[in-house]
């Protein structure tokens, strides 16, 4: 099992706030994908009627997501694929593994999927003797440092360039020791030469799904890279792992989402690669792959339904929140301590681990909003951090000198106009109501947060009045 | 059936109808069939201008993602073609599948490239494919699978050249799943649709963006006007 740190996620922080290869890599993050997506977002008028309509047609769907299952079923099964039901993350693992059995699998390659993260595949084929072998770029930096995902699309944004070279000088000690390996282009290129050659051997090949289109039982993967793809039509197995929130009802809605996905994500108008996959290969087919699997997670989101943590279902992973997020940017993904980070890992992790494994998560946040603001989805995520915070106290799981802080802490929050200028201005005297200053800094606002944020960028003020000035020239 | 399909079906069921939104099971169905069937448009960013106006957004966009592209009539394809391998020092061998809007292309007697017909096997350097349909909103080209177009070409050689026919270009994707259902058949579709937007990359490392990553390196498109 991937171990679970999320309990620890203020000594997590402390630790990332001080890892200088971390902070150096981080500082790529900080401004890239913000403004990228500004840009992209102000390019295209529509962009807020489509995100109104994006949600609409995911809250849709979640109340009819039984009908769209079924349908999507049909439909892949009448073009000669299978679905497969999985209630949990074991049963999953064990679907895929025995279709690898079944294909005689040594070698599957592998898109990026962040299911396969949350059901922790790759060790599991690996104790069966199939080794998986991650092809996107970032995610086979970090197969090779044994590392999972810091984030959901820039799934190696915690590392810099000279820890990527040493781990190929390390991995390909085949090659000669003098090559290139100055530039990312060279690095880039040894990894394209490296993995081509496992992409044209690979048994089974297994991908994620961005959406499943029920009106015609296809999966869909958008990428940059083009290793999906040679993922998914090299081998003579397919198989697709994707929770059951996925679906999209027809191509239209799918159509409605992908515009605001690239944007929201990179900035892109639309990434380069958004694949279309039905069924195995036809008969008249010369390329494809003859068998055609999509393994169906649930894993706790059909108990989502209906409560108060639902609109989370419909996170199309863009990665926006994580982005714009003043605590990710200072503290990394791995920080949280699970496969999903940023504001909607601390809303999603305490759902699908229990918020007794997950902690102190939902902590994790200075309830600036920039988060909702950006998310193309309108996924409330502030206000359901605070249910699990709620919810957190409720159930008595905080140490006792924690709930009393965070019931002083509640109070402020609910009362944005003082807590702001407080939070801004005094800090100290904040902290002097809260009893021992030291007592306070488990707070998220407390001093000593604040402090280590503003190292690398010593600007001073909040990060809400960071983002404040900010959001003037963003 | 199985039996984890009962209970994730049953439990969504539970959670709906514990909110009261899984009642009328009738209406449901039919709200879930009429969609299906009557799959509505939302929001689309424009009316699609007049055919020329969204040929030339087209090729500004695909520009922009980094393809190159040119116009050509029918008969000039072939010329286009063999200049685009030349001024890349590319030996004039393509991969190329069997769409007979490609096999119609008179080759010059002389020095005509040489054509490797079928999927790709991961050896050819270059690729000829023609797109199904282009997107004029983001410069996307559609290209589906099937012997005509094997979707290998798409993606093993470094060079992908694709031809696509002007009139084939729309404005936006709702108009290509129109045109999609038509050829298919409604609730069907080809094995692979791929939606193409510029030569594939990467920007994993340091978040520095890369042209060329696991997918073809140049993208070069033709656009034949007739
Ligand atoms: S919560 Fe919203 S912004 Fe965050 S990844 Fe999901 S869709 Fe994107």
């Amino acid at each position: 099992m991937v171990e679970i740190t999320s309990p620890h996620f203020k000594e997590n922080a402390v630790e990332a706030l001080s890892d200088e290869n971390l902070q150096k890599a981080m500082r790529h993050l900080r401004g890239n994908f913000t403004a990228k997506r500004a840009a992209a977002a102000a390019a295209l008028p529509e962009f807020e009627a489509l995100r109104d309509n994006a949600r609409d047609i995911k809250n849709h769907v979640l109340t009819h997501l039984d009908l769209y299952l079924e349908a999507y079923e049909e439909r892949v099964t009448a073009q000669g694929g299978k679905v497969h039901w999985a209630a949990d993350a074991q049963e999953a693992r064990n679907i895929v593994l025995d279709i690898c059995r079944k294909a005689d699998a040594k070698t599957v390659t592998k898109g990026k999927s962040m299911i396969s993260e949350e059901i922790d595949l790759n060790a599991f084929l690996e104790r069966n003797g199939i080794t998986p072998v991650e092809t996107d770029l970032g995610e086979y930096i970090i197969q090779l440092r044994g590392e999972h995902p810091s984030h959901i699309i820039a799934p190696a944004v915690h590392l810099n360039i000279d820890q990527v070279r040493e781990d190929f000088r390390r991995a390909h000690s085949h090659l000669p020791p003098d090559r290139a390996m100055k530039e990312p282009e060279s690095l880039l290129r040894e990894a394209r030469g490296i993995l081509r050659k496992k992409f044209l051997s690979a048994d089974v090949g297994i991908t994620g799904a961005n959406f499943l289109v029920a009106e015609t039982g296809t999966s869909v993967i958008v990428t940059n890279e083009g290793n999906g793809d040679l993922t998914q039509i090299l081998p003579k197995v397919h198989v697709v792992i994707a929770s059951i929130e996925k679906i999209v009802p027809t191509l239209e809605d799918m159509s409605q989402i992908v515009r605001v996905l690239a944007r929201s994500a990179t900035g892109q108008e639309m990434s380069v690669y958004t694949t279309l996959s039905t069924g195995p290969r036809r008969k008249e087919d010369p390329d494809g792959p003859e068998e055609f699997h999509v393994v169906l997670l649930d894993n706790g989101r059909s108990s989502m339904i209906g409560t108060e943590f639902q609109d989370m279902l419909r996170c199309i992973r863009c990665g926006a929140c994580m982005n714009h997020c003043p605590v990710y940017q200072a503290v990394g993904g791995h920080a949280y301590g699970w496969v999903y980070s940023g504001p909607m890992g601390a809303v999603l992790t305490p759902t699908l681990i229990g918020v007794d494994k997950a902690g102190h998560l939902p902590n994790a946040s200075t309830f600036c909003g920039r988060c909702e603001e950006v998310c193309p989805m309108h996924i409330p995520l502030p206000k359901m951090m605070r249910s699990w915070r709620e919810r957190e106290f409720e159930r008595h799981l905080s140490p006792v000198s924690y709930r009393s802080n965070l019931k002083l802490w509640a109070w402020f929050a609910k009362r944005p106009a003082l807590y702001r200028p407080l939070a801004g201005l005094a800090m100290r005297s904040l902290s002097l109501m809260g009893g021992r200053r030291g007592r306070f800094s488990a707070l998220p606002m407390a001093g000593s947060w604040t402090k280590d944020r503003d190292l690398p960028a010593p600007q001073g003020g909040t990060f809400i009045s960071q983002w404040r000035n900010k959001r003037g020239r963003t | 059936m199985s039996e984890a399909r009962d209970i994730i079906l049953g439990r969504i069921c539970a959670s709906l109808s514990e909110n009261g939104k899984a009642g009328g099971d009738e209406a449901r169905h039919e709200e879930v069939e009429k969609r299906l069937r009557g799959h509505p448009q939302g929001v689309v960013p424009h009316p699609a201008d007049a055919k020329q106006a969204v040929v030339d957004r087209f090729i500004d966009k695909a520009q922009a993602a980094g393809a190159t592209v040119e116009k050509a009539k029918q008969g000039d394809v072939a010329k286009a073609v063999s200049a685009f391998l030349r001024d890349h020092n590319l030996p004039q061998q393509l991969r190329v599948g069997a769409d007979e809007r490609l096999e119609q292309i008179t080759w010059q007697s002389r020095g005509a490239p040489e054509l490797l017909s079928g999927p790709s096997d991961g050896n050819d350097l270059s690729g000829l494919s023609h797109a199904f349909a282009g997107a004029g909103e983001t410069g996307t080209l559609v290209l589906t699978s099937g012997p005509d177009n094997p979707t290998t070409i798409n993606f093993l050689p470094e060079n992908h050249i694709v031809v696509v026919d002007a009139q084939d270009i729309e404005f936006d994707y709702e108009a290509i799943w129109t045109r999609l259902r038509h050829k298919a058949g409604a609730g069907k579709m080809p094995r692979t649709v791929n939606l193409i937007t510029g030569p594939s990359r990467s920007a994993d490392i340091e978040q520095t963006l890369i042209m060329g990553a696991h997918g073809p390196v140049r993208l070069h498109i033709i656009v034949v006007t007739g």
